[in-house]
């Protein structure tokens, strides 16, 4: 890995940890239990289309783990995962079809980040109740997610014409 | 590049569209398959610890295994959790619970509070 693109990188890791750091303190989760921004993924999804696939799982996985780490417990590294995989996984094939745009790509990663948790959550807690709550987090998910995508393609555009 | 392509676009509503149908019809669905229940279910990592009559009101405090708690309010035939040891308070947050299948969830505690109907209608869940 080239120098310019370690420093790069870091340099979105720590971003992507500052968002996550943000929507801890700004909690959303009086109003629909559970729900978040997903602001960490206008990084997530920034990296995929400027950099690459590669990058964009290399870095998610290092921000789950040092988010995890810093703000919450190993516990929650276990959810963190789940939805991140889950959802890095098919945002990277619906890119590579290139039948959506960013928003697409975002409302599906932000659908699945919620799958990923409450597959992981009806595992580790041994409830299968809790996926009847499924349908409210895909809902919010994917208003999130059209947030997010708008904010993601926005970015991106301002980089067109910048090499990174 | 373009970010915001017409055909691409069309997709994107289409994909938001259908995953929101299904989703609300889903909700529907299981909201009207709901019915009074009869008793608060106290999972703790996967193992059932208590049940409690919801006819009866009670305030029980629930020790978990990594030393916190959470306190349930059992009034007016709806199950409630108050007070948590938790950060995120998620399951504060979260209405009381009264109808089957609804379920209140403390993921730090590893804690779940279910409703179960009478115990005729029970299942097992052998895990």
């Amino acid at each position: 890995m080239k120098t310019k693109k370690v420093a790069m990188l870091g340099l979105t890791i720590a971003l992507a940890m500052i968002m996550s750091y943000i929507e801890a303190l700004v909690p959303l989760s009086f109003a629909v239990p559970g729900i978040k921004m997903g602001l960490a993924n206008i990084v997530i999804i920034f990296v995929l289309y400027k950099f690459s696939m590669k990058d964009a799982v290399l870095v998610s996985a290092i921000r789950v783990i040092l988010v995890s780490l810093l703000f919450s417990n190993v516990m929650a590294m276990w959810y963190s995962l789940a939805g991140a995989v889950l959802s890095l996984s098919v945002m990277c094939i619906l890119k590579k079809t290139d039948k959506f745009s960013v928003i697409g790509v975002s409302v599906a990663g932000g659908i699945m980040h919620n799958v990923g948790q409450i597959i992981m959550a009806v595992i580790l807690l041994g409830t299968e109740q809790i996926a009847l709550y499924l349908p409210v987090l895909i809902i919010t998910g994917t208003v999130t997610g059209v947030i997010i995508g708008i904010v993601s393609g926005l970015v991106i555009n301002r980089f067109k014409n910048i090499r990174l | 590049m373009d970010m915001f392509k017409d055909k691409k676009l069309r997709n994107d509503i289409i994909l938001a569209a259908a995953v929101i149908i299904a989703a609300a019809g889903i909700w529907l669905f299981t909201e009207l398959m709901k019915s009074d229940g009869a008793f608060a279910v106290v999972t703790v990592n996967g193992v059932e610890t208590a049940k409690y009559p919801l006819d009866t009101d009670a305030e029980i405090r629930l020790e978990s295994e990594n030393g916190g708690y959470n306190i349930l309010i059992i009034k007016d035939g709806k199950a409630d959790i108050t007070e948590a040891s938790c950060p995120d308070h998620v399951c504060v947050d979260q209405r009381a619970i009264s109808k089957t299948g609804e379920a209140i969830t403390c993921l730090p505690n590893k804690t779940v509070i279910t409703i179960d109907g009478e115990e005729e209608a029970d299942f097992d869940f052998v895990s």
